[in-house]
């Protein structure tokens, strides 16, 4: 081999480019995201499997359906009726966004802006409290929300 | 023809795949066994491809160059065409593998009426860089599912890349500049004649793989949803070395995964090698220094011959009689005059 030591530099930067999820992980714990399903109810609008993978899906139908058709009614596939709202259908029954919608989305690093103007259960508990009022008026929270555009 | 060859191998890969998983049910196989398979065959393959090519003498410099070399002081040399050390060469490159310096240059070649007409042509240049880039950009945005939690600069990546908010989930800025890349890359082959005559099988192949990969992508993101949450844990699993494959996850990713899979595997065997090729290419990554410096090729055989002075020495009596010149600078000459004088 010629120039060995050059072109052994230049395989090992290759190696640890390409082994970047390999070497990067090692030794850290498997992290696996447990949603907190509501324990009051039994089905969610549609399915389970559905659900997870379909639910922006749905969501953006239902934004489309109240903003565009003024329709606040959504008829499921199995013919059931559920108002339409994510503030007050979703939350009623998924009743924090912090162990429910959080836990997945911090997993693979989504971030839906629907919170910058829909309020999660947990702030309305505390709304109107003091220490909400200063917590979601400062600059700094708001910069730590999403940028939104409908 | 090739072209052909080419379009039922990705169709066959998918079929594969749909009664291979859809079907006959091996997530284990196409989820687990065969990406690994694949990646190491990459890695291997890959460093296997370089050491071959570094045990490859390149005696000579063969650099390709176009511009003046560096050769007496007054004359204007170009530091960039002719590089003469290894920082320029260093340079050259960096422009090279980054910005596609030699392509930018790539000419278009046509018969108009009996003339043969060269003209500008930065289509190729253009493309070739959105494809390129816009790949390597969705490689790094991919990493959100091989890290827990996901960097800063990853996770800022995938929010300016959607930043256009376009559907949900939103739309990525670089799946369709690498489609058109994809597509001016496809087309170009097929419009004209001459390249079409020269392209092979191995010249659509990978481009039908990559289509192939964007596309079963895009369909998984926007419209056969598949469980995000699933996958990572299957990506999460692979890296920890613990694989595990999560139930209920969509054939489609399976389709995407296997076609990563086999783009890897094919990797080391294909012109796609230039990845890592552009970097030894001896036309390149050499600096044009012939002149300056002797490099001597390492497989001349030591040659036996004899100096001038040894032949003399040898026929040193018969020279003296015969009355021919002696060359007295000869060491073996003046190692006899020593020996003389001390008698
Ligand atoms: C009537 C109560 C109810 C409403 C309203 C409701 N859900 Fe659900 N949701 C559930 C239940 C119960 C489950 C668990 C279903 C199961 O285990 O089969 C669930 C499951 C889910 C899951 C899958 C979680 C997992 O870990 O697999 C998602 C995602 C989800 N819901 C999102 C939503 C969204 C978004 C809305 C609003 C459009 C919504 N839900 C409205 C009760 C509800
Ligand atoms: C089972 C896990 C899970 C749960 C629970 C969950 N989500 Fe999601 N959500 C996801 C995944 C995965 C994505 C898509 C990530 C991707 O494709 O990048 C997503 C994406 C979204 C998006 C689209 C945002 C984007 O940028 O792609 C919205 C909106 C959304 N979720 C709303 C909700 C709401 C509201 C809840 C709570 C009621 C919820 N989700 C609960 C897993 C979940
Ligand atoms: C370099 C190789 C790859 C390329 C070019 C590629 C290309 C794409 C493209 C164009 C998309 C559409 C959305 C986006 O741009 O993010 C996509 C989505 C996706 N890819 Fe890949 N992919 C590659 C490798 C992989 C690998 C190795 C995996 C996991 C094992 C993977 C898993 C996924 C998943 C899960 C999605 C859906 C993301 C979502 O719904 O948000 N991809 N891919």
């Amino acid at each position: 081999m010629y120039d060995t030591g050059k072109i052994l530099a230049f395989i090992g930067a290759f190696v640890v480019f390409v082994s970047t999820p390999f070497w990067s992980n090692f030794g850290k714990a498997a992290f696996e995201p447990h949603p907190k399903l509501p324990t009051q109810y039994k089905e969610c609008v549609e399915s389970k499997e559905f659900m997870r993978a379909d639910h922006m899906k749905l969501l953006r139908l239902w934004r489309y359906d109240v903003v565009r058709k003024e329709q606040r009614i959504y008829v499921n596939s199995k013919g059931e009726t559920y108002p339409i709202s994510l503030q007050n259908e979703c939350m009623r029954c998924h009743t924090s966004k912090k162990e429910f919608c959080d836990q997945c989305h911090n997993y693979v690093a989504a971030h839906p802006y629907c919170w910058n103007c829909h309020i999660s259960p947990e702030e309305r508990k505390g709304w109107a409290s003091k220490e909400s009022l200063k917590k979601v008026s400062t600059e700094e929270a708001s910069s730590e929300l999403p940028a939104s555009h409908h | 023809m090739g072209a052909v060859f080419a379009l039922i191998t990705v169709v066959a890969f998918v079929l594969v795949v749909y009664l291979g998983v859809g079907v006959a049910g091996l997530h284990f196989l196409f989820g687990v066994i065969i990406p690994y398979v694949a990646f190491f065959t990459f890695l291997i393959g890959m460093i296997y491809r370089v050491i071959e090519w570094a045990r490859s003498p390149v005696p000579f410099r063969i650099v390709t160059t176009c511009g003046q070399q560096k050769s007496l002081s007054w004359v204007k040399r170009n530091p960039l065409e002719s590089p003469y050390n290894n920082f320029e060469v260093a340079l050259r490159m960096f422009l090279e593998v980054v910005f596609f310096r030699s392509l930018f240059r790539n000419l278009k070649a046509e018969i108009k009426g009996r003339n043969l007409i060269y003209g500008s042509y930065k289509w190729l240049w253009l493309f070739a860089i959105l494809f390129h880039y816009s790949f390597f950009i969705i490689l790094l945005r991919h990493f959100r599912f091989f890290a827990y939690p996901v960097p800063k600069v990853i996770d800022g990546l995938n929010q300016l890349d959607a930043f256009l908010h376009i559907g949900l989930p939103h739309f990525y800025i670089t799946d369709a500049l690498i489609l058109a890349g994809l597509t001016f890359l496809f087309v170009r082959r097929l419009a004209d004649p001459k390249l079409r005559y020269i392209s092979l099988a191995s010249d659509y192949l990978p481009l039908f793989m990559i289509y192939g990969l964007v596309i079963s992508g895009i369909l998984m993101r926007h419209f056969f949803k598949v469980d995000v949450v699933g996958v990572k844990e299957l990506t999460m699993s692979l890296v920890h070395f613990s694989p595990k494959v999560p139930q209920g996850i969509g054939t489609i990713f399976f389709i995407h995964l296997f076609f990563i899979s086999a783009l890897m595997a094919y990797f080391p065997f294909s012109k796609l090698v230039h990845m890592l090729g552009v970097f030894l290419s001896p036309t390149r990554n050499l600096a044009n220094n012939s002149r300056a410096k002797r490099h001597i090729n390492p497989w001349n055989q030591p040659a036996k011959f004899k100096t001038y002075c040894e032949w003399q020495e040898i026929f040193y009596e018969q020279l003296v009689e015969s009355g021919q010149p002696i060359d007295e600078d000869c060491p073996q000459v003046k190692e006899r005059k020593k020996a003389e004088g001390a008698e």
